[in-house]
């Protein structure tokens, strides 16, 4: 998978996929960080679930869609990282409540 | 093929009328236009629907009424014979209600509506917001929604697949269905219609002319001057979600595959199926004050169609007297009615009359000077 090629040094924050907490750096998207992860994807699909993982990285194709701060369906290559953000990654068919 | 009758029109009234046709051992060629075309069959809600229709006019109850009774059968066989799920489902359905006023003022409407049907059990109730609270446990209500109306005939359907399966279904029966196959005029020939299409012509004993907003041009070749006009109406479609929304609603409702309709807007801007941020707004602002966790769900479509609107909002079903053989169908809510499309109106078209309850229908009700 991907790695960060720098050390984001003393500036890095703290966000949360699934619980865990994961090290980032401010100014690059949720969905760069969601690629350095070993489970390199971010949502499955409503229909087939098959997984998917962020794709155009510009705001185009809505495979990046994640749950971030209880709000589902946001595209994380558009959403800027910040500290203690709460990312989820979304299985199929999202629910009302989130 | 020389065709025992042509039904001019591929929409949900055309189509239903064809395939009950050719159930029924008649030769039936279906002509259909093209994409250019107003096609409310590609832009409806997909409500099969009883609750609140019919005030003025106890006929077009009754027929509801009786298109609903037939269409789980209808259904069963169309499902058998081309294997298209249509997503029929009959959970009852709801029309929510903001504020006491509206919820009273419905109870009244319905209440008119089942004083004017005069005999049997009331088939709806007034749900208060306990009620329906019971009924939607996964849903919150906004706090304007003091209930809602529930009418345990309604449900809904899948109306694309509706369309593809009774076109599959007029082709299953031994029928032709033809696209891009415009009639531009229909001429007696003899007994016969002579119709004239682009470059070609074709001879067929009768003819129905279910052709939407494009019928009353035909119909007037034929004696038949049926007034017609457009109604825009425009929907909105959300991303996939869990099922959370059981049974439809009027306006709302959640589709087998996740997605929730919601809709339609009434407007008058003529031949128009632009789309207006308008709508958009006055949609999502209704629907959030019944349910505001959709607030936060995303909208992936935008679409507006045209009903196909007589004055007084009823179909049209009519023989020609001038040129019998020739008839003409014409409605709003087409997927409602579709089962007794393909069933009772075909049959009486196949017999080559329409029968007495279906009087009310004809267009010469549109003639009679109104009293002062
Ligand atoms: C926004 C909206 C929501 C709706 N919701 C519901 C609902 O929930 N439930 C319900 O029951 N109904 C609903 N309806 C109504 C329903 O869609 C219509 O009643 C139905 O589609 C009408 O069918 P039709 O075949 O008469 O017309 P159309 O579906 O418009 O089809 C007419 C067909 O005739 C063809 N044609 C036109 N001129 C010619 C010609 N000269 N030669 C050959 N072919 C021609 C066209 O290409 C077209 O395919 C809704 C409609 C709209 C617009
Ligand atoms: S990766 Fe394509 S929209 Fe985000």
């Amino acid at each position: 998978m991907f790695r960060k090629l720098h050390d984001p040094g003393p500036q890095a924050v703290t966000i949360f996929i699934d619980g865990r907490p994961v090290v980032a750096e401010p100014g690059e998207s949720v969905a760069a960080v969601l690629l350095r992860q070993q489970e390199g994807w971010n949502r499955t699909t409503p229909v087939s679930q098959s997984p998917r993982a962020p794709y155009c990285m510009m705001g185009v194709c809505f495979e990046c869609l994640v749950e971030i701060d209880g709000q589902g369906s946001v595209q994380s290559c558009l959403t800027p990282v910040a500290a203690g953000m709460r990312i989820a990654r979304q299985q199929g068919r999202r629910s009302l409540s989130a | 093929m020389r065709p025992d009758i042509v039904v001019i029109g591929g929409g949900t009234v055309g189509a239903a009328i064809a395939y009950g046709l050719a159930g029924k051992c008649n030769k039936v060629l279906l002509l259909d236009g093209d994409d250019g075309d107003f096609r409310a069959a590609r832009a409806n809600f997909g409500l099969v629907w009883l609750q609140g229709k019919g005030l003025g006019m106890p006929a077009y109850q009754a027929l509801t009424r009786a298109s609903i009774a037939l269409w789980r059968g209808f259904t069963e066989r169309l499902e058998a014979e081309t294997a298209i799920d249509l997503a029929y489902e009959q959970n009852g359905g709801l029309a929510f209600c903001l504020g006491e006023d509206a919820f009273e003022k419905r109870r009244l409407d319905l209440l008119r509506l089942h004083n004017q049907r005069g005999d049997g059990e009331p088939d709806w109730e007034m749900l208060d917001r306990p009620a329906l609270e019971r009924l939607l446990p996964k849903v919150t209500l906004g706090p304007d929604v003091a209930g809602a109306s529930f009418g345990r005939h309604d449900g809904h359907a899948n109306p694309l697949r509706l369309l593809a399966a009774m076109h599959a279904g007029v082709l299953r029966h031994g029928g032709a269905l033809r696209h891009r196959a415009r009639v531009r005029r229909i001429e007696p020939a003899g007994t016969d219609f002579k119709l004239t299409l682009d470059g070609e012509t074709l001879v067929a004993p009768r003819v129905v002319i279910a052709a939407g907003l494009g019928s009353p041009e035909l119909a007037r070749q034929v004696g038949l001057d049926v007034p017609l006009r457009p109604e825009r109406g425009q929907v909105l479609v959300t991303e996939r979600l869990e099922p959370f929304l059981p049974l439809p609603a009027s306006g709302l409702r959640q589709t087998g595959e996740g997605t929730v309709m919601i809709g339609a807007t009434k407007d008058d801007p003529g031949f128009d199926v632009s789309t207006t941020g308008e709508a958009a707004a006055r949609l999502s602002r209704k629907t959030v004050q019944i349910v505001p966790a959709l607030a936060r769900v995303g909208l992936v479509r935008q679409w507006a169609g045209l009903r196909i609107m007589t004055p007084d909002s009823y179909p049209i079903y009519a023989q020609s007297q001038s040129h019998p053989g020739a008839f003409v169908a014409l409605c709003h809510s087409g997927v409602t009615l579709a089962a007794f499309h393909a069933e009772d109106l075909a049959s009486a078209i196949a017999a080559g009359s329409l029968p007495g309850r279906l009087s009310p229908f004809h267009q010469s009700r549109f003639d009679v000077p109104q009293a002062a």
